[in-house]
């Protein structure tokens, strides 16, 4: 009997199963490898032909660097290790770092100079980048830093900036003083007064007053060069910029078309005609006799250059802006200075970051076009002095690709950078 | 009632110039106007007295007497007994060759990564984004000198090609790449031979006109003609039945090894291929971001609209995405084309006789004019970017958007 109704009672399950695992090709590292590599047929050929580029790419450098041969005098004796094996030569890099770095001229015993001014290059810009974590009170710093940073690398007597810097000073004293009246009153007075400061200040003499070693301009060369030249134009472009990009939108048809010319015929020609002007034409249009630095010839020119760029930037930034922000300036009561300081600018600023940023990027990249007018900086060195001579001739790849890894690690960190300050100002809410 | 009245006018006074909105302005505008004169005239003025001091004066005449310098890349006639001028006019020439091509190429690149940046293959996806970050952060300069020292140092010498142990051979026995340069075939035009090209542009002409009539009867009447082999069919075999009939006029002249070096078909010199793929593989990695930004632009809602009113996927992206991104993307598109315009003035460093290194080059080391050469090259560049941007605002004012 119990046999019978064994069979004939239903199976009731009380429990819930355990879910099942997925099928292996829908789990884990197969299923996403499933979707992301070869969803399709095109799709698997695609992710064939990228691992064979991958493959082909470390097959052929990763030898070429675990070889690489870090100490030897010359590029013989690097062949002569390395027996007809496949490697790299990165003794250049050990024996010619500080050409690299600091051009062929700059006094060996001085490198600490520029070294010490790039270290605290970081210390000035961090309140600028990073301005809720650092307190406001280093600015000062950043206020003292490019003069600080010019007696560093160019040595001579401490007055010279110090002269500079109290031009600044009684600039902006007079500014503030004036300003109350009008902008336009302490701009302009400001301007004058820093002028007839320096003119006056002039006749002091300054040789050897707590003077550090004078460093000739020509000296110069290396990364420092292209980081002098980047760091120095982007930062004077930025107020020339602003400037220029206001004057375009000005109401003033006269300043308009000034502004206008000006940016359109330097964002029409290359860099490199400027670069022609300031090296063989300037000195036609200078007062016969003056004797101006190529450096600060070439400083000028990228700066115009880079200026008529930024302006474009934040001409799209201005035009961005709402009309209604214009309006609520003017019936806010503001003049044209408060409210392009107070409300306009601000805004249009924070809409530029990126553009500007890309500029910046652009132009740091762009000043390796003056080993084009024999400059040497980082490219021009290894053209020039490094590949011409005889214990280096032919160490292509390694200075090539040890110049692109440097302009790499600065480029990307910036465009990261940037990426990271428009997430932090974006205050639209979501 | 009152009455609104005028303000009482006030008697001008030269305070106001500064002060009174009406006038500040003219005020303004007039210190600009003499300082910027002032400038120039300062300027002139220093110009015309290092001029005088130098026994110098400002003429174009130097552009009539004989270069005596050759050019290694000619695509109109020249030899060093000709004028300046004509040896700037092949540097024009040779700007403009290695800016179309490097324009063409790069937008293929760009095109080409920029969509495969949104491929749903991880791989593709991070190694586009691998190569869009490497060549738009290392400056043009090097890659131009990277590619340059392929081009020189890594090819092997004409050499290499000789004898039974050659330890180079040429592609399909027609390209020879050496450090000497890229030989190719050349076309050689026999009698006849232009008329085929001219059945061959008529044939493509005719697949246009009949794509566009195609398009024509789909909008008046709904029918739908295929429109991909038939236009293919009239471009060629027109040109192809020509071809044979005519007695195959057209015949190529390959390279052949000859002395020290090759002879015969076309040599691409080793500068023209560096600065022609440095620049496409440079810009390509920012239009590749172009087309990223364009086509993420068209939203998501326009493409399932399209889907629901029933199209197919590449109608989707003809007729739907493909209209709305290009209106992102070309206008930055074009500016890059003018970058590598401009960005070709390089050649001087890989030495490439463009219009830098024939007029601004060597004409001005050999003359001495640098203050008119250094003029006439910066007109020149001015030219172009002037009308591409011209070209430009017509074409947004063209696509742009029309709002009431």
């Amino acid at each position: 009997m119990a046999d019978m109704h064994a069979h004939s009672v239903r199976f009731v399950r009380e429990t819930m199963l355990p879910q099942a695992e997925p099928p292996t090709t829908e789990r884990g590292i197969v299923k996403w490898m499933r979707e992301n590599l070869f969803s399709t047929i095109p799709n698997g050929i695609l992710t064939l032909a990228a691992l064979w580029c991958i493959w082909w790419l470390i097959s052929s450098v990763l030898p070429w660097f675990a070889n690489g041969i870090w100490d030897a005098p010359s590029i013989r004796a690097c062949r002569e290790i390395l027996e007809g094996q496949v490697g790299g030569c990165f003794a250049v890099l050990t024996e010619r770092w500080n050409q690299l770095l600091f051009g062929f001229q700059y006094p060996s015993e001085l490198y600490w100079r520029p070294s010490l001014a790039f270290l605290l290059l970081f210390i000035a810009i961090a309140p600028v980048l990073f301005r809720k974590r650092f307190p406001a009170q280093m600015l000062v710093f950043t206020a003292i830093y490019p003069f600080l940073a010019y007696w560093l690398t160019w040595g001579g007597s401490i007055l010279v900036p110090v002269f500079a810097a109290l031009g600044f000073v009684a600039g902006y004293m007079v500014y503030s003083r004036l300003v109350a009246q009008s902008f336009a009153m302490g701009f302009f007075g400001g301007i004058l007064a820093a002028l007839v400061f320096w003119w006056v200040i002039g006749i002091v003499p300054t040789e050897g007053i707590i003077a550090l070693e004078p460093v000739a301009s020509r000296n110069l060369g290396g990364f420092m060069l292209n980081l002098i030249l980047g760091t120095v134009c982007v930062s004077l472009s930025i107020p020339f910029g602003i400037a220029l990009a206001l004057g375009r939108q000005s109401d003033m048809p006269a300043i308009k078309w000034i502004c206008i010319i000006f940016i359109e015929f330097v964002r029409g020609v290359p860099l490199i005609t400027l670069l022609f002007v300031a090296n063989v034409v300037l000195a036609y249009f200078l007062p016969p006799g003056t004797n101006f630095d190529l450096i600060l010839r070439v400083i000028i020119m990228i700066t115009m250059f880079a200026s008529a760029y930024i302006a474009e930037v934040i001409r799209g930034g201005l035009a961005a802006l709402p009309k209604g922000q214009y309006e609520a300036g003017d019936s806010l009561g503001l003049d044209y200075a408060q409210s392009m300081r107070l409300i306009i600018l601000p805004q249009a600023l924070k809409i530029s970051i990126p553009g500007i940023v890309n500029v910046a990027v652009g132009l740091f990249k762009d000043t390796t076009l003056v080993s084009i007018i024999s400059m040497f900086d980082l490219v021009g060195m290894i053209r020039g002095p490094i590949l011409a001579s005889t214990e280096w001739n032919g160490v292509y790849w390694e200075l090539l690709g040890f110049a692109a890894l440097l302009f790499f690690v600065v480029c990307f960190g910036i465009s990261k950078y940037s990426q990271w300050l428009e997430q932090e100002l974006s205050t639209d809410r979501r | 009632m009152s009455t609104l009245s005028d303000p009482p006018r006030e008697s001008f006074k030269p305070s106001m110039l500064l002060n009174d909105t009406r006038y500040r302005g003219y005020t303004f505008q007039f210190i600009a106007i003499v300082l910027v004169a002032a400038l120039f005239a300062y300027l002139g003025l220093n110009l015309q007295r290092n001029l005088a001091a130098a026994g110098l004066t400002i003429s174009f005449d130097f552009l009539g007497e004989p270069a005596n310098y050759d050019i290694n890349q000619t695509l109109i006639e020249y030899n060093n007994q000709m004028d300046h001028w004509r040896a700037s006019l092949v540097g024009v020439l040779n700007t403009l060759l290695v800016s179309f091509l490097a324009c063409i190429t790069a937008t293929i690149i760009g095109v080409v990564a920029g969509v495969l940046r949104l491929s749903n293959n991880w791989l593709v996806r991070k190694l586009m984004s691998a190569y869009v970050e490497a060549f738009r952060n290392v400056p043009v300069l090097i890659w131009i000198i990277i590619i340059f020292t392929i081009m020189t140092a890594v090819l092997p010498a004409p050499r290499a090609f000789r004898g039974e142990d050659a330890t180079a051979s040429m592609i399909f026995g027609s390209v020879a790449f050496t450090n000497r340069g890229v030989y190719i075939p050349k076309p050689i035009f026999g009698p006849g031979g232009w008329t085929v090209m001219l059945v061959f542009l008529a044939g493509v002409i005719g697949a246009f006109a009949y794509r566009r009539y195609a398009t024509k009867l789909l909008y008046a009447t709904g029918k739908l003609l295929p429109m991909g082999w038939p236009a293919l069919l009239i471009a060629f075999v027109p040109a192809i039945l020509a071809y044979y009939l005519l007695g195959q006029p057209i015949s190529l002249e390959y390279p052949e090894l000859g002395g020290f070096n090759f002879t015969g078909g076309i040599n691409i010199l080793g500068s023209l291929i560096a600065l022609w793929f440095a620049l496409a593989i440079y810009t390509g990695a920012f239009i590749a971001e172009n087309v990223r930004a364009g086509i993420l632009s068209v939203s998501k809602g326009q493409t399932e609209a399209a889907a629901s009113l029933g199209l197919r996927p590449r109608r989707i992206m003809n007729l739907v995405v493909l209209p709305q991104a290009l209106r992102v993307i070309v206008p930055p598109l074009i500016s890059h084309y003018l970058n590598i315009t401009k960005n070709s003035s390089l050649a001087i460093a890989v030495g490439y006789m463009d219009l830098t290194g024939t007029l601004g080059g060597i004409t001005l080391n050999q003359t001495g004019r640098a203050i008119e050469c250094i003029l006439l090259l910066m007109a020149f560049y001015l030219a172009i970017s002037l009308s591409i941007s011209a070209i430009m605002n017509v074409y947004n004012n063209a696509v742009s958007l029309k709002e009431r």
